[in-house]
């Protein structure tokens, strides 16, 4: 251990060793930090066990209250033997990240507001390294969330498969980075805190709404059908919907008719294109948000 | 009487900039013919100056002079609108990040993060700047115990004063060991008793560390630490020099009088004695030469009644006066100054 006294020559080495850590660094120094942006982003999410807590309340209450309350109303257009809380459970699943994600970009606002986006800002590191940390911390507190809420997954008769967990936190995951991206890209033009919330607000149900979470996608009026295929939820709810629905035991008919799979004017859309879709959104999302903090001072 | 007073001593003290301490050694800071300048407002109107290995520096002048712009262009935070300025031998403009490897950074308000440790704070700064990994916890334990606060390491920053806080701050700044430490306005906002204790700090921080300190003030007890000081006013450098030099250069005692009626007594000294005066935080002002001498001759020569005298001898003080033609205070007071206004802007939107 070190101590107290600091000897000149001690001293010097320390000074020395740190001096050599020249341009060299480079791809290496840029790993630093995104990891340590990542880091801080879940050492706040774990001393902040309130915000996990809060941000469950509004899926609990989708999935048990209104789910509870819609399906007897609901039993009648449900195929027999399919819980209307099975129906819903993929798109609340989603919600549960939607907050997490775009308020954990929000946090940008709030340390431009406090001061610490500045010590970020003025480090000798890549504005894309502190996007893509900021984005990946995001994500990853995001999913912790929705991996909470997967763990109620038997209260809608969705069984404890392996696979069918791994599709679905694999596809959090992605729905995580994405909205996370978009949110730092949001934060990067916002300035104040409130103004961050009162967007998201405005901007999140209607991508809940949209997203087909609450109802099947087809027989839509056609404004609806467009809106609905718009929405970047939309292409992660159908793959979570799907994933649920193949691992029930139910009939052919009935999965057609409550996940039937996204079409684009008659044409199904496969998984691996529409996850594609929302990956390819992320990424570009978060490259705006790099060019954009890259122009700021 | 004051603008003849500055071109003669910023004459002197360029001179002495160049000739002073070793020749050999490039300055750390080189700044020449720098002007930035937002929309209309000139906020820095061609600044020269050079900052020697060792030294602490010290920007003074009212807010709104361009202290804190011309800090931000040294640090890369800014864009210059002409002229140069390098900082450890690399251009501000062109090598941005080897500039920030080479400074460490305390600004006005904290940039700190209120919802981790100090330590946790420092490993975030050392990971950004590219500390090597094993230097990383002796040198973090090195500059906590700098600034005393090593057994406080585990508290969340957000429970610290504002004093510790500051502390922190100078703490963190100095984690990358860079070579030139830019403090701007470390005291403010802090009470008289924490204020002395910080430049303790500073103090002991300079005999431990082989650094330059560059800082911005518009406390004239602190431009006291300083090597050499700036005076700055409307964006321009009106005298450099030690703060002993800028004193005696003002050759002037400082006599401040309250009277009966202070208009009648300014007519009177300008018709009498030929000296202007004007009021001054409450007190008639105004500077004479061997001024315990003319108290005598003011009593019986003013014919306005008087109720009390002070002479004092030159201060940092009566040095800005000298050279701006107003005390600080009085250059705080404008707040219609419009580079004033648009520095407060700035601050704000950042």
């Amino acid at each position: 251990m070190v101590t107290d006294t600091v000897t000149p020559a001690a001293e010097s080495a320390v000074v020395d060793s740190i001096r050599v850590a020249g341009p060299a660094g480079g791809r290496r120094h840029d790993l630093r930090a995104i990891s340590i942006v990542w880091r801080r982003e879940l050492i706040r999410f774990r001393s902040d066990r309130l915000r996990a807590v809060t941000s469950l309340v509004q899926p609990v209450l989708f999935l048990f209250i209104l789910g509870t309350g819609l399906s007897t109303l609901a039993r009648r257009g449900m195929p027999p033997g399919v819980d209307f809380k099975t129906f819903i459970y993929p798109g609340v699943l989603a919600m549960s990240v939607l907050f997490t994600s775009i308020f954990s970009a929000g946090s940008i606002v709030w340390d431009r507001e406090f001061g610490f986006l500045r010590e970020m800002l003025v480090a000798p590191v890549s504005r894309a390294s502190i996007v893509i940390g900021k984005c990946l911390g995001g994500a990853t507190i995001a999913t912790f969330q929705g991996i909470i809420f997967l763990a109620l997954a038997g209260f809608a008769h969705v069984p404890y498969d392996p696979v069918l967990l791994l599709a679905l936190v694999g596809e959090l995951l992605l729905l995580s980075f994405t909205l996370t991206a978009f949110g730092v890209m949001m934060a990067a033009r916002i300035t104040q805190f409130q103004a961050f919330m009162a967007l998201t607000q405005m901007l999140v149900m209607p991508l809940f709404f949209l997203s087909g979470a609450l109802y099947p996608l087809s027989g839509l009026p056609s404004w609806l059908t467009i809106l609905t295929r718009i929405d970047p939820l939309t292409y992660v709810v159908g793959p979570m919907r799907h994933a649920v629905f193949s691992h029930l035991s139910v009939p052919a008919s009935a999965q057609h008719l409550l996940a039937p799979g996204l079409t684009w004017g008659g044409w199904p859309v496969p998984v691996w294109l529409s996850l594609g879709i929302v990956a390819v959104m992320g990424l570009a999302m978060m490259e705006i948000a790099i060019a954009q903090f890259r122009k700021t001072e | 009487m004051s603008a003849r007073a500055s071109t003669s001593t910023g004459q002197r003290s360029a001179s002495q900039a160049d000739g002073d301490h070793d020749g050999n050694r490039p300055p750390v800071i080189a700044v020449s013919a720098l002007t930035k300048r937002y929309g209309e407002v000139e906020a820095v109107r061609g600044i020269d100056l050079a900052v020697h290995a060792g030294e602490t520096f010290g920007f003074l002048g009212p807010n709104g002079a361009g202290k804190t712009t011309t800090i931000k262009i040294l640090c890369t935070l800014a864009k210059a609108t002409s002229g140069t300025a390098t900082v450890a031998s690399f251009d501000t403009a062109t090598q941005r990040d080897a500039v920030r490897r080479n400074i460490g950074l305390v600004f006005q308000d904290t940039t700190l993060d209120g919802y981790l440790t100090a330590e946790q704070n420092l490993r975030f700064h050392a990971e950004l700047y590219g500390v090597p990994k094993e230097a990383v916890q002796p040198r973090m334990r090195q500059v906590l115990d700098m600034v005393g606060l090593w057994d406080r390491k585990d508290g969340l920053v957000s429970t610290y004063s504002g004093g510790m806080q500051r502390r922190l701050e100078i703490a963190r700044g100095l984690l990358h060991a860079p070579r030139v430490l830019f403090l701007d306005e470390p005291t403010v906002g802090l009470d008289p008793q924490t204020r002395l204790s910080i430049w303790a700090y500073i103090n002991e921080l300079k005999a431990r560390e082989d650094i330059t300190i560059f800082l911005t003030t518009h406390y004239m007890d602190e431009a006291e630490h300083c090597d050499r000081i700036a005076i700055i006013d409307h964006g321009k450098i009106v005298a450099i020099d030690t703060p002993e030099a800028l004193k005696a250069s003002v050759g002037k005692d400082r006599v401040q009088i309250h009277t009966a009626d202070d208009q009648a007594a300014i007519v009177a000294l300008a018709a009498n004695f030929g000296i202007e005066a004007a009021v001054h935080d409450g007190a008639l002002t105004f500077s004479v030469a061997g001024g315990e001498q003319f108290v005598p001759r003011l009593f019986t020569e003013l014919g306005v009644p008087i109720r009390s005298v002070s002479v004092s001898r030159p201060s940092l003080d009566d040095a800005f006066m000298s050279y701006t033609g107003k005390t600080i205070r009085d250059a705080e007071a404008s707040g219609t100054d419009p580079m004033r206004q648009m520095a407060a802007h700035m601050r704000g939107r950042r």
